[in-house]
Parts: structure tokens; sequence; C-alpha cells
């Protein structure tokens, strides 16, 4: 789950990083008062999860109140790569002496953390990787053993952070660690980290990524749930358990596994179709979860075909076959039905949906040659 | 012969009084597995339908000699569930449990790693190993897999495993040993440990490969392929259509920015002299061809 900046500070501030004073406001009214009270000049911020706000017009400064109500009225509601703006986070102005970059992030290859520090903050750490290389001071860090104060210290020395930086960074490097460890981040990283004028470091950005496997410990991310702008249609198949991606085509998908759902996508993809989403029905659905399944792809209205494919292990055939004909009798299915059924119970399952099979429900002995079919009547 | 496990692996079950380890380790018995203890603290003296259950791994292995485990517990428990078994002697662990923090995982593998060199972990978020018609550890039904060799199968996929081992069982050919590595961004046991493992196997004459998107796996198992197999190899990577920074299903499933995608995984694999195939039914295919070959 991404944090919005806003979150992300405030998750921050729980671990005693650093942040510029500051609050949320989803009408102009909130965002002057919010001003009001952290003082001028103020940094008005589009609350949106894409990069390149700035450039788009989501960022600016307000030196008055005037200026507060200007910029809030033109940022709310403004569309930022399909992301519309319905919140604001009005925060301190900062002097900036210099930009700095800190992250954390899981390194899989070694299984061990891995924490970037670069001198150079401020731009997209994937142009510093690849421009200059050198500006960036790796650290592997051992997950049991954890990033102590010296191994900091060190760190710090290395990226060649300005000396009256050093061990201020160190200190916020440890806290930082500990937010993305005990906080159960995927990723926690600062760009800009930066150093003020009068010789402070304090965070500027948050980028925030929880893991979602570490929901059971964390009761406190219920509010963060809450503000997910979630395509409806996911929220829906989240309820019922099930694992929905939304694309752009017309071939909807329900499979069982996730590796066998990624699959289908491709199958129809190469034999000329496009999917309209990704859904995996996990393992041992029963008929209930299937005809969820059914019910959420039926809602979507670029769907022309359904495509399901099944390879029962957990998941039984003749479950999914009587899921099937449930949703026919619970909902009315407007789109052809196409069926590939193969594993545990198969033949139990064919049997069972064989007297009502017609034009709009139809089985194909293989995955290919059910593509191809599910491809012809979205492409008819 | 097979990798990691054989006919006299000796199993206990962690979890073996909940649903899901219950029905697994029951069917994993059914199957001719030496299934011959479970483990659930507070439940020590009792047993499923009569394997004995005892309250810690270190009493179950005592008292049968046990050396590996099946791990079915819920996320929350998962990680101090094999540490349990790692101290406890058991040097195979397979966990199925999906779900499980990635922090709580990178902390595990590396605690194995320094503590425990002699355990392997199989896992977590996979569907297990069979070694058909010689020991079948996890979730796979046993009636689609095939005796006898020559096939080796390594799989990051549940679903796909098993569609590759019916695929092949169809045509007649059989597997040596069939292994899920798991989806998640840590797993215990990865690629090349298994292609290595099957290098090393005189029964195992070709190996099938099923990769999917997110993390660089497969790249790394393309270049140990290229310096150290003699063998064939027929690989699949699912997720050519996935879209970019979202999970597909697996934690692990995942391309981030221009990262983990499966062409670049199936360029690495092709041009280390694999045969890398579209679609599951293809690779199947390519594997009979290949088989017959031999």
């Amino acid at each position: 789950m991404d944090l919005f900046e806003y979150q992300g500070k405030q998750y921050f501030s729980r671990f005693g990083i650093a942040v510029s004073p500051g609050g949320v406001a989803d009408t102009v009214e909130e965002a002057v008062a919010v001003a009001e009270r952290v003082g001028y000049p103020v940094v008005v911020k589009a609350q949106v999860k894409v990069g390149g706000r700035g450039k788009a017009g989501g960022v600016k400064l307000a030196n008055d109140i005037d200026e507060v109500r200007l910029h809030a009225g033109n940022i709310l509601g403004l569309d930022i790569k399909g992301h519309v703006v319905h919140r604001l986070w009005i925060e301190r102005s900062s002097d900036i002496a210099k930009e700095y970059y800190a992250s954390f992030t899981l390194d899989r290859p070694n299984k061990t953390h891995l924490g970037m520090l670069s001198a150079q903050g401020g731009v997209e750490i994937e142009v510093v990787a690849e421009e200059n290389p050198d500006a960036i001071a790796f650290l592997s860090i051992d997950p049991v053993r954890g990033l102590d104060i010296e191994t900091a210290r060190r760190w710090v020395a290395e990226a060649e952070l300005d000396e009256v930086a050093r061990e201020q960074t160190a200190e916020l490097l440890v806290k930082l660690y500990d937010c993305y460890t005990t906080g159960d981040c995927d990723l926690a990283e600062i760009n800009p980290l930066i150093l003020t004028p009068d010789d402070k470091v304090h965070a500027l950005d948050a980028k925030v990524t929880l893991d979602e496997n570490a929901s059971f410990r964390h009761p406190e991310w219920e509010e963060f749930r809450a503000t997910e702008t979630e395509d409806p249609r996911e929220k829906m198949a989240k309820e019922k358990g099930l694992n929905y991606i939304g694309l752009d085509g017309t071939v909807g998908i329900i499979a069982n596994g996730a590796g066998l759902a990624m699959s289908t996508l491709d199958v129809v993809n190469q034999v000329g179709g496009a999917a309209a989403n990704f859904l995996d029905i996990g393992g041992g659905a029963n008929a209930d979860v299937m005809a969820s399944a059914l019910e959420v792809i039926n809602s979507d209205p670029k769907v022309k075909v359904i495509f399901v494919n099944i390879f029962g292990g957990i998941t039984r055939v003749d479950e999914v076959a009587k899921g099937v004909l449930e949703a026919l009798g619970r909902v009315t299915i407007s789109s052809p039905i196409v069926l590939r059924l193969d594993g545990t119970n198969a033949v139990e399952g064919r049997a069972i949906l064989a007297p009502h099979l017609n034009e709009k429900l139809i089985t194909e002995p293989t995955m290919l040659d059910a593509a191809r079919r599910a491809v012809a009547f979205a492409n008819a | 012969m097979s990798i990691f496990v054989d006919e006299n692996t000796k199993v206990i079950v962690q979890g073996l009084t909940g649903g899901q380890g219950r029905f697994h380790g029951l069917r994993n018995r059914d199957y001719g597995t030496k299934i011959v203890a479970g483990v659930t603290p507070g439940k020590g003296g009792t047993d499923v339908e009569g394997i004995p259950v005892f309250n810690t791994v270190q009493e179950a292995v005592e008292a049968t000699g046990a050396t590996a485990s099946f791990v079915s517990v819920p996320p929350k428990f998962a990680a101090g569930a094999i540490i349990e078994a790692a101290e406890g002697g058991i040097t195979f662990i397979v966990c199925i449990t999906e779900g499980i923090p990635a922090h709580d995982e990178a902390v595990v593998f590396n605690r194995l790693v320094e503590e425990f060199p002699g355990v392997r972990l199989l896992g977590p978020n996979c569907p297990g190993i069979i070694s058909p018609g010689k020991c079948n550890i996890g979730i796979t039904s046993g009636d689609i897999a095939l005796a006898g060799g020559p096939v080796g199968i390594v799989s990051r996929s549940g679903t796909l495993t098993y569609q590759a081992l019916h695929e092949l069982s169809q045509q007649g050919i059989g597997q040596t040993t069939c292994v899920g590595i798991g989806g998640d961004p840590v797993p215990g046991t990865n690629f090349i440990d298994c292609l290595a493992a099957f290098e090393a196997d005189p029964e195992t004459k070709a190996v099938m490969m099923i990769g999917e998107i997110g993390g660089s796996e497969e790249e790394r198992a393309a270049e140990w392929i290229k310096l150290n197999m003699t063998k064939p190899v027929v690989s699949y990577i699912a997720g050519v259509t996935a879209p970019a920074g979202r999970k597909m299903g697996h934690a692990g499933a995942i391309i981030s920015g221009s990262k983990g995608t499966a062409q670049a995984k199936m360029d690495a694999l092709a041009e280390a002299g694999v045969h890398v195939c579209l679609n599951p039914t293809e690779a199947g295919q390519k594997m009979v061809e290949i088989v017959k070959a031999l």
C-alpha cells in the first residue's frame, strides 16, 4: 500500500524523524486555516500518488493568505496524470542549503536490506544511478543485525555529506531504518532530505510503501486504508476475497492461482486479444467464490466475453462448475462464457455443466483453444 | 533419484491439527509420504488419525527421527515455526504459508544462513515438493504426477506447476522431482539451488523451469545455466502482459520501474541456451520433443 506524502510524513513523525510543520486541507478555507497556523511562507502541495507533481503545477509557494487561496483553489481538482487532487498538504516553507537522498528497501537478490544515501538529492535517484553512480553510497544491511549508529556514521562520511549534517543525518538514518523495519515498509524514501542554512536536517518529502502482509500487527494502518482511492471493482473484489486488478482490454479473465492468471493474460494476448482484468480466485475456491468472481467481471462494461481458466489442485473443478451455474441463476451474465476446466474433479465438473452448454456457455479442451474462442467473441 | 527428499524422508507437520495442515498432511500420508508426527503447542499427547501430536518440534524429532517438516501455520506464527524447526534438528523445511511479512522472511532467511547452515527452507508461499511415487510434502495433487523421471521441474507458481506436471504426465513423461519455490520476495530455496541439484542427479535428464515477473532470480539462473548446466532446460515465464507497479497476486510478482519484466528474463534465458516457450502448453510440447530425442 502506497501512502500519500502527508501520511508518509505522519508515519515518519511517529519514529521521531523531523518533518516540516504542516497540515492537510480538503478545501480552500481549510488550506488558509493551516497556513495561518504554521506561518508564512507556506508550500501548497497536491496529494496524489504519482510523481511529477511540481511540473504539473501541483506544488506552489504562497507568501500570504491571498496566494494560499489562489493556489489551493487552482490545485484542488487538478488532474495530474489521471489522478485528480482531492487533498492538499500545506507546510511551512523551508530554506534549503543542500538536498540529499536517503532510502531503505529490500535487496531481493542478496536477501538483505539495501540503504541508499546520496549528497545529490532532489532529483530522481534512478537518474543519479544512471549518470553518476559513484554519487550514491550503498549499504547492505543484515536484517538480523540491523543498523547501528556507528555504521550510520561511517555511511554518512562515505556518502560525503556536509560535515555539519553528518551526525544529525546518522541519527535520522537509524530512525528511518527503525521506521522501515518495525514499521513494516517495503520502501521508506526521503527525497529530498534537506540541510537548512541554520544547519538543521529534516525530511522535505516522504515516500512510503507498506507491506500489506504485515497488516495483522498494524491496526493503525486502518486510517491509511480508508483513503485508498480504489477502482470500485477492485474494492468489490477485495471485499469478496478475490485478487483483482483492472486492465484495459475486453476479455474478462477468471483463473485459479496467480501464475495461471498471469499466464492466461499472456495467452489471450498471444492469440490477438487483450485482457480486461487479472483475477485470481485463489486456492480452494468454492461455488460461492466463483459466483462472486463472475459478478465482479460482469459489472465491467468493457467486457465482451469471460474466459474461465481453471486447473484444479486444491480448487475442485466440480465446485467451480456449480459456482458458474449459481451465478447464472443469481444474475444475468450478458457476456458469453468460455471455460477450460482441468485437474481435480474435472470430469465431474464438466458433467455438471454439460446439460447447460449453449452458444453462450462453452467449454474447450485446452487453454489455447479456449483463449482463441474467447478472443473470437471479443473481436466479433 | 530425486532431489531434497526421497522414499525414506520422515516428515513432521507443524500445524497438523489446523484445517489446512490436517487436510494436506493426511493427503500427503495417503500418497505414501512418511508423515511421522504433528506439532501443535498445547496439543501434545493427542493424535490425528493415528499420527502422534507433540508440543514441540524437538520432542517430535527425538521421538521419531524426522528430518523434514511441513509448516502449515498462519502468517503471524510462520517465522517462529520455521526457526523452531531448525532449532529442533529439522534439516529440510517446507513452508506453504502465504502472507508472511517480507521483513519476517528476510530475518528468517538470514538467521538460517548464519545459525543453521545445514538447513534448507523451501518457500514460504510455495506448493511444496513432490518426488512422484516416493514423497509428497505440500499441496500438490499427487495424481497429476508420474513417477520414473526423467524430467525435473522447478517453478515459482503453484497452478503453473500443476499445469506442467499435467502436460508431461499426459504424454507419459515422468518426473524425478517437482519443486515449487514459491512466489514471495525472499524464497528460502531459489532456482539455482534446484538447477544445481538436478544437474547433479543422474536420473534427471532435462529440466523445466517456470518463472514469473519480479526480482532477478531468473536472470541469475540464466547466468548459472550458461556456465554450469549440461542438461537441456525448457522455460516459460508468466506475466509478459502484466502492467508495471502492480503486484500480480504473488507478493514477489511485481515489475518495479523497468526491472523484473518477463521479456528481460526470457532474453537472458534464451541467451543462456534455454528453450524459451511462450505458454505452458508450448513448454510441455517442447519438453516432450526433447525427452523423445534423448
